[in-house]
């Protein structure tokens, strides 16, 4: 009875906070603590947690999503103007290339090429910018850093960046900038362009060299094992770096090797942001890194948000950076070609958001429904929910259905600037080389593979089917029928259109495989299609692949491996025929022809040029290409180099990914920039409108719960009428025995 | 006892290394350390060099398991096996090879596998022993033999059918509950709760009543039941006071070996409701092909594994006295 009355309390508490839950405005099945009621939050998922977020290290786009908010590169992408234009962030204006002779005298800005020995850019930035709140910078009552001398007692209670008490901050200074560029060639940081850019940047090669034999000396003199947590920390402001120099507080100049134009873009991506000498020292004290309190796991920058929780198992939090500058929402240069809508906040302080929520969703179908009901901001469409998002009209354009038009619903949509393509082994004997029957086995067989049917079935129509490695929005990609590729396509009725099969046989007779046979000993011709694909959906893709070799009668081998096997098989180009990809880093046609340039082949040089492609001539016109700047003249260098591309065939040209992307009424300023890392600050949300949305479409539906309770006990009668009689049937058993004993 | 529980430590030892070995094996015969570099390196320009240098800050660039270069003991201890077990015995899991801390992460992660797996073993013994019991009451009856019909058809439907079906019908079509998701505090954290342990218990039900229904069936055909009747007892207090008691053993062999692996979470049910446990850590990391995580949760797996079966033995003396640990 005692327990009863316990229970008895216990259970009427329970009760009567579920009644008053059940009673509140706040949706049940809302996923958000009551206390971001109204407030000024945006959510969205991450499905793949990033594995780093130094920004040296940092390479991928779903890490920029994070990263790209916190930390500022001088330079960015302007959010508003196409064709993509470069924008000073942090710097007061884009920096203007000075070049050098090898006497070190300056040359005129348009001297020859050949007389270019370094280009020298001066990047002044501007003062007064200030980074987060942050620890490291926190200073007690002497001025002394406070946590840089930190005791195993004092870490005792640390495992998060909240629990240290104090933070501070300071002024962003040159210095700042100086120093992440020398970070690229720490040897403990693997930096992914630390290869490129020591091809570049005077003296970077030969300053890791430095680095490493001071780190080396340093962890033997600590007694620190490669394998050890903590690392020693290695002071980059001892070593100077010849082709890194800080003129002053506000301005540095870096020095690289002849003319490169590109590297101006590499100034707007985060492995040029600044880092603070004082964060690397504070992340590198002994114990932080056993407890995730790395530079990996928090970045710190001068940028609109700052990284407040980050939980990678769950949700990853950026609140609003106190101490940002406040940039105004930028104008179009081209206010015309922009959406009205776009250009309301003009002028206006940001950022508009204070906070951003991203949850962990590694499934899609809850993070779609959990979109639906208005939890998440922003979604893609995964395959699964594509008929119930979008729709195709006769005329081929995508639409959105009913049900998500009902709902205030927008759909944006982008073609990425990456390309898809299978790739033909240079080396190979029977489909590589540059010899006419190679190259019209090649011709003949990218006109047998229908990349228009393969969006249409695979892709559900997202994508573009490619006319060159060139993109969209890319210089040197050209519309209309100037850019369609010759030997693959005819241009009718102001269409591009692929050539028919009897084209692509008629090549393979002249080829020599009339009938897909080698017309000299017969043999019918196999062609071996090296791949990775380890699920079920890839059969289907598998077999439709068959299906268009099958067409111009060629049988296609598919030699399925895992992803290593395949990785190495590339490495020694071993492979005959292969699917690859390419995202751009910046929107120059050099990021993509150097994926064909001859020293760049993978086999041979271990470079991206996985094709192990190689004409001379396109060879020697890529090198005139990537040091010029954009002009007509660089515009005929490019045609010329898609000419010769396209004669080759060394490539299926494949498809360009078209991005679909959805997102609520509410949700405002979104425009797809694909270049661009800190498009957080520009965004925007209509509280109110998302608030009474949610709560129209999140009512609880209790009945069916009743209903279920309901029957569940009417359900029991029958077992206790059984219960009962056999008890009773027990019984008589037991006493009709008795009597008969008796 | 003590002497039985040291015996079984030591015993322990070996396995461990058997076990440590097997996985250290059939991890690199999939993968070799230039691809756990390429992997961590990422596809876009990535030289030979990055590659070199990854596996050397790792740990990776000294022969597997045998170093021919090296005489005596460093032959052995010079070598990746040794670098990467030894430090495991010490309960020193290292770094994972995106340089987070694994013992952190495991600190971290097991609270939410323990926040659905306690709930939902203690909810589905109940159930399942109420619905066995209920099933064993009416045995031989419509109910029963309708009763083992549900459960098959229980037991045959896949989990992911009950959490895609459970995430619909009662998080998206009803609004009960997130659909997904996990965190705040006090009665906020069950609601998140909730759907995850409900489905955990129903996708139970099927097994778990069929396997504790023969149990009671067969407490119910021996010798002290009868007895029991005779000296006439309801089938209520039979059921309870004698069979309940006496199917302890076997309810116990399956429920107190799970306890310690209770630890490791659930892999598909942490996945679909995102819930950052132990169990979506692991198929992370054989998915990143991390081989220090699954290294690290192969391990604490093993030994959790055998600490459920000593405590199983250990039990087995507390429910019946005629077992003696010797």
């Amino acid at each position: 009875m005692i327990i009863w009355r316990h229970n008895r309390k216990a259970l009427i508490l329970a009760m009567t906070m579920l009644v008053l839950t059940a009673c509140s405005e706040r949706s049940w099945n809302n996923p958000y603590p009551a206390a971001d009621e109204g407030q000024n939050i945006l959510y969205q998922a991450f499905t793949e947690r990033p594995k780093h977020l130094d920004p040296v290290r940092s390479y991928s786009s779903n890490e920029y999503a994070f990263l790209g908010q916190i930390v500022e590169p001088p330079l960015h992408y302007h959010y508003l103007d196409r064709p993509y234009r470069l924008a000073a962030l942090t710097a007061k204006q884009v920096p203007e290339p000075r070049f050098y002779d090898r006497q070190d005298q300056l040359l005129s800005a348009d001297a020859r090429l050949e007389d270019i020995a370094y280009t020298v850019y001066e990047i002044g930035i501007q003062p007064g910018i200030r980074y987060q709140p942050h620890p490291a910078f926190a200073r007690d009552e002497q001025g002394e850093l406070r946590y840089h001398e930190l005791t195993e007692a004092e870490l005792a209670d640390k495992w998060r960046l909240a629990d240290f008490v104090h933070t501070g901050s300071r002024e962003l200074v040159a210095a700042d900038y100086v120093y992440q560029i020398k970070r690229l060639a720490h040897p403990r940081l693997d930096s992914p362009i630390f290869s490129i850019m020591s091809e570049y940047i005077v003296g970077l090669g030969d300053y890791a060299k430095q680095l490493k034999q001071a780190y080396d000396e340093l962890s033997q003199q600590q007694g620190i094992a490669g394998e050890d947590a903590d690392q020693p920390w290695l002071d980059l402001a001892k070593y100077p770096l010849e082709g890194v120099q800080l003129v002053d507080r506000y301005r540095y100049r870096i020095r690289i090797m002849g003319k490169y134009p590109q590297f101006l873009y590499w100034l707007a991506m985060p492995f040029f942001a600044a880092t603070p000498p004082e964060v690397d020292r504070f992340y590198s004290q002994p114990g932080m890194q056993d407890r995730n309190i790395s530079m990996d796991w928090y970045p710190v920058g001068t940028g609109a948000y700052m990284l407040t929780e980050n939980n990678p198992n769950r949700r990853m939090v950026l609140m609003r950076n106190p101490n940002f500058r406040g940039m105004p929402y930028p104008d179009a240069t081209h206010p015309e070609k922009v959406s009205p809508q776009l250009l309301v906040d003009a002028g206006k302080p940001m950022p508009f958001i204070d906070q951003v929520v991203y949850s962990l969703e590694k499934e899609t179908i809850p993070y779609w429904s959990k979109f639906l009901q208005g939890y998440y901001d922003l979604s893609g469409i995964s395959s699964d929910s594509f008929d119930q998002a979008v729709q195709f009209n006769v005329s081929g354009e995508v639409n959105l259905t009913d049900e998500m038009q009902d709902k205030g619903i927008r759909l944006l949509t982008e073609v990425q600037s990456s390309t898809m393509y299978m790739g033909f082994n240079m080396l190979d004997p029977v489909v590589g080389g540059t010899a006419e029957r190679e190259r019209l086995l090649r011709r003949a067989i990218s006109i047998a593979v229908d990349y228009e049917e393969f969006i249409r079935i695979f892709r559900n129509g997202r994508g573009l089917a490619a006319q060159s490695p060139l993109p969209p929005g890319i210089t040197g990609y050209q519309e209309g029928e100037q850019g369609i590729n010759p030997y693959i396509y005819d241009w009718v009725n102001g269409k591009p259109k692929r050539k028919g099969i009897d084209e692509a046989k008629r090549l393979l007779v002249q080829a020599g495989y009339p009938q897909g046979r080698d017309a000299k000993t017969g043999e019918p011709l196999v062609i071996h299609l090296d791949i990775a694909a380890g699920g079920p959906d890839d059969k289907s893709l598998l077999d439709w692949f068959r299906k268009q070799f099958e067409r111009i009668d060629l049988q296609l081998d598919i030699r399925n491996t895992d992803y290593n096997r395949f990785q190495e098989k590339m490495r020694k180009g071993n492979a005959q025929l292969f699917m690859w990809g390419w995202n751009a880093d910046y929107p120059d046609p050099e990021n993509f022809m150097f994926l064909l340039y001859g020293p760049n082949s993978r086999a041979k040089h271990a470079g991206e040029n996985a094709a192990n492609y190689s004409n001379p001539e396109f060879d020697a016109l890529f090198d005139q290409m990537k040091n010029m700047d954009n002009s007509p003249r660089r515009d005929a260098v490019i045609n010329k180099m898609l000419e010769i591309i396209r004669a080759d065939a060394p490539w299926l040209w494949g498809y360009h990914p078209k991005d679909y992307l959805l997102h609520h009424g509410w949700y405002g300023n979104l425009l797809p920039n694909l270049f661009a890392h800190n498009t957080l600050m520009y965004r925007r949300i209509d509280l109110d409108e998302r608030a009474q949305l949610r709560s129209d479409w999140n009512n609880p539906l209790v009945w069916p719960v009743v209903v279920l309770a309901l029957i569940l006990v009417v359900s029991l009668v029958p077992g206790v009428i059984a219960y009962r009689r056999k008890e009773r049937q027990a019984m008589r058993h037991t006493v009709d025995h008795a009597g008969a004993a008796s | 006892m003590m002497a039985y529980i040291i015996r079984r430590a030591l015993y322990a030892i070996p396995i461990l290394i058997g076990v440590n070995l097997i996985t250290f094996t059939l991890f690199f015969v999939v993968n070799s350390p230039d691809d756990m570099a390429r992997l961590h390196l990422g596809v876009k320009r990535v030289t030979p060099e990055a590659i070199d240098k990854w596996k050397q800050e790792r740990g990776y660039d000294k022969p597997l398991l045998y170093n021919s270069a090296a005489g005596g003991t460093a032959s052995v201890t010079e070598t990746v096996f040794y670098d990467k077990s030894v430090r495991l015995f010490m309960l020193d899991f290292g770094q994972a090879d995106d340089g987070r801390a694994i013992g952190q992460d495991i600190r971290e992660r097991m609270w939410p596998s323990l926040a659905i797996a306690v709930p939902a073993l203690l909810v589905g013994l109940l159930v399942n022993i109420t619905f066995a019991m209920l099933l064993a009451f009416f045995r031989a009856s419509y109910i029963d033999l309708w009763g083992v019909v549900v459960c098959v058809i229980m037991m045959s439907v896949s989990t992911l059918f009950y959490i895609i079906g459970g995430q619909y019908l009662i998080g998206k079509l009803m609004n009960l509950v997130p659909i997904s998701g996990y965190g705040g505090e006090g009665i906020n954290t069950v609601r998140f709760l909730l759907l995850p342990v409900v489905i955990g218990v129903i996708s139970g039900i099927g097994s778990g009543t069929r396997w504790y229904r023969t149990v009671f069936l067969e407490e119910m055909g021996k010798d002290y039941v009868r007895t029991a009747r005779a000296k006439g007892l309801s089938e209520l207090k039979v059921l309870f006071r004698h069979v309940l008691k006496n199917a302890m053993i076997p309810i116990l062999t399956g429920v107190v070996v799970v306890i310690p692996t209770l630890f490791m979470g659930s892999l598909l049910l942490e996945s679909f409701f995102g819930v950052p446990g132990l169990g979506s850590y692991t198929i992370d990391a054989i998915q990143n092909q991390d081989f220090a995580i699954v290294r690290a949760m192969v391990f604490l797996g093993s030994v959790l594994y055998i600490l459920g079966l000593l405590l199983t033995d250990i039990s087995y003396t507390l429910v019946d006295p005629r077992i003696r640990l010797s």
